[in-house]
């Protein structure tokens, strides 16, 4: 128990940005109207591509040495670009569609 | 200075997010809320790349990660503008496995780390806060990749629903394991070899690939969202490990608001979650259609040129447009219809179906693509209203979004999915290939009814030819 009571608040920081960010998340998609379900499932893909900047660290830290990291990381750095790029481009490309007609 | 502005750098990023999502929810603002949202991922992307220190220490291997990110960005650019719109929804699955993959290989790596320093983070046994991060990270990762390259192979052809017997037996065996293992991990600290990690990596490859195999056609929009709020969750994970906020923040934000748009589609096809989860869809509609449904009474063909009169001296036509439409690529030739008809003075309108086509919205982008004008888009409810008052219903490739079998026979899978009721109207024109069952395997007595009339073939080949016979009327 006091494991868990010491562990809480030694990590408060991240779990209130935890809990907002969910409530947030929650929130801001609340009103978004079908019509852009497509385009917002193709942004909110785009975002979680920040997983990029740990494949990144990873990268960064790798020895000279270890070829396992080098590769693994070397992979996980243009896996994550192709979901980043990608994932904005794509979303780009669908929105582009539905600007405003004069 | 650095490290203060790195923290400026992942500020920023993780406004932006939140912005981007909040602008991507407005037409007006969409596509400025997604660029903004790129900027902000670059922000964070460079500031990490020139900015990150740990322990004093800047990064290295700049060649890598340049090279990394040149080949991940022209590839990605290049299969993002060639995709074509049909292909969209197989796109984003795609990008989104890879998002797990990179997230699951940070794992392996940090593991790795973990395993050649001893289990030992400056002298004390590693904390199971990193532990699990990691764990979580390779486990979802891992699944998330695994179900969205199957979900890519599905939309695509080139996978068939595949069940056998015991199949949610198996599967929850395996989540069962691999919930076992992971729990194993991190109570030992670590400790138990590397072919434990590698052994949980591959039951999460086996449950990815089971839980989406069996999961068929009017589902494989709620299982790309679901995996897509995965994949957020895995990057959190990421984030918790690095201890890295705006990895937090982006991971969260998108693993809560892909919730949220799971429950809701799952919510307009009137079907539990946990329903989805295991997978039974497919299952069961197969089941049904083997049974060998009342398949019996007749359907009748129209003529081009009576479908052309009809449409041309009605008041009131609506549009129902369903995947046909965007295999055919026949957005364009509709629009051109429907400015034919208004400049005979007949109104035309678009039903949309909230999961009409393969993704919600579905629809939306592909007549946006074609002109379409906005307005001219109705909702279900506002559409079902509408149907009472509307001469000529012509149904484009939509099947399972019009079959009143959810409305009256509650044998049916699709029992209790609002659909669009178009037999309200006086008249029904349904545009298909063949009498094929759609793509939930479920027969359509809606072809069947006396009211409706069959007009077989491509739905861009039939429109053009429709738009010829309006012509020369």
């Amino acid at each position: 128990m006091n494991d868990i009571l010491s562990w809480i608040s030694a990590h408060q920081q991240i779990i209130y940005i935890v809990i907002l960010s969910i409530f947030l998340g929650v929130e801001v998609i609340g009103r978004v109207p079908s019509v852009l379900h497509t385009p917002l499932m193709s942004g909110a893909n785009a975002i979680h591509g920040v997983v990029i900047i740990g494949a990144i660290i990873v990268m960064g830290q790798a020895q000279e040495n270890n070829y396992l990291a080098l590769i693994l990381g070397f992979l996980a750095v243009v896996l994550g670009t192709l979901n980043v790029v990608g994932g904005f481009v794509v979303t780009d490309r669908m929105l582009e569609m539905f600007k405003k007609k004069k | 200075m650095g490290v203060s502005l790195l923290v400026v750098a992942y500020l920023i990023g993780s406004v932006t997010f939140i912005l981007g999502l909040k602008m991507l929810s407005q037409p007006a603002l969409a596509r400025r809320g997604n660029l903004i949202a790129a900027g902000g991922m670059a922000i964070a992307i460079l500031g990490t790349i020139f900015l990150y220190e740990r322990d004093g220490e800047k990064l290295g291997n700049y060649a890598w990660i340049f090279a990394g990110l040149i080949i991940g960005t022209i590839v990605g650019t290049l299969a993002a503008k060639k995709v074509k719109m049909t292909a969209m929804p197989e796109m984003v699955s795609l990008f989104n496995g890879m998002g797990g993959a990179c997230a699951a290989l940070i794992s392996m790596v940090e593991f790795d780390h973990l395993a050649h320093a001893g289990f030992l983070e400056q002298g004390e046994p590693v904390s199971a806060g990193t532990l699990i991060a990691i764990v979580m990270g390779l486990v979802i990762g891992t699944v998330s990749f695994a179900g969205s390259v199957i979900a890519w192979g599905k939309l695509n052809g080139s996978i068939k629903d595949f069940t056998f017997k015991g199949q949610h037996l198996v599967n929850m065996l395996v989540l069962v394991m691999i919930i076992f293992v992971s729990a194993y991990i991190v109570i030992q600290g670590g400790n138990v070899g590397l072919y434990v990690f590698y052994l949980l990596f591959a039951m999460s490859i086996v449950y990815g690939v089971l839980f989406v195999f069996p999961i068929g056609g009017a589902d494989m929009p709620v299982v790309i969202s679901l995996l897509n709020s995965f994949t957020g969750v895995a990057a959190a994970s990421g984030g918790f490990l690095y201890d890295n906020p705006v990895m937090l923040t982006g991971g969260i934000l998108v693993g809560a608001a892909g919730t949220l748009l799971t429950i809701l589609m799952c919510k307009a096809m009137n079907r539990s979650l946990q329903n989805v989860l295991i997978g039974s869809f497919g299952a069961t509609a197969t089941a049904s259609a083997n049974v060998g449904e009342k398949t019996t009474g007749s359907y009748k063909e129209i003529s081009l040129s009576d479908a052309a009169m009809v449409m041309s001296y009605a008041n009131r036509v609506i549009i129902v447009p369903g995947y046909g439409l965007a295999v055919a690529q026949a957005q364009h030739t509709c629009h051109e219809l429907e400015k034919l008809l208004e400049a005979k003075g007949v109104e035309v309108k678009y039903a949309i179906h909230p999961v009409a086509g393969r993704m919600p919205g579905h629809m939306n982008v592909l007549l946006a693509e074609a002109d379409v004008s906005y307005d001219k888009l109705e909702e279900m409810e506002a559409a079902n209203e509408e149907f009472k008052t509307t001469d000529v219903v012509l149904v484009l490739g939509a099947n399972d979004v019009v079959n009143p079998a959810a409305k009256h026979d509650p044998a049916s899978p699709i029992y209790g999915m609002p659909i669009l009721e178009v037999e309200e109207a006086k008249m029904v024109i349904v545009n298909k290939r063949s009498m094929k069952p759609g793509y939930a395997g479920i027969e359509n007595q809606l072809f069947y009814q006396p009211k409706t009339s069959m007009l077989f073939g491509d739905a861009k080949k039939a429109l053009q030819d429709l738009i010829g016979e309006i012509k020369s009327i």
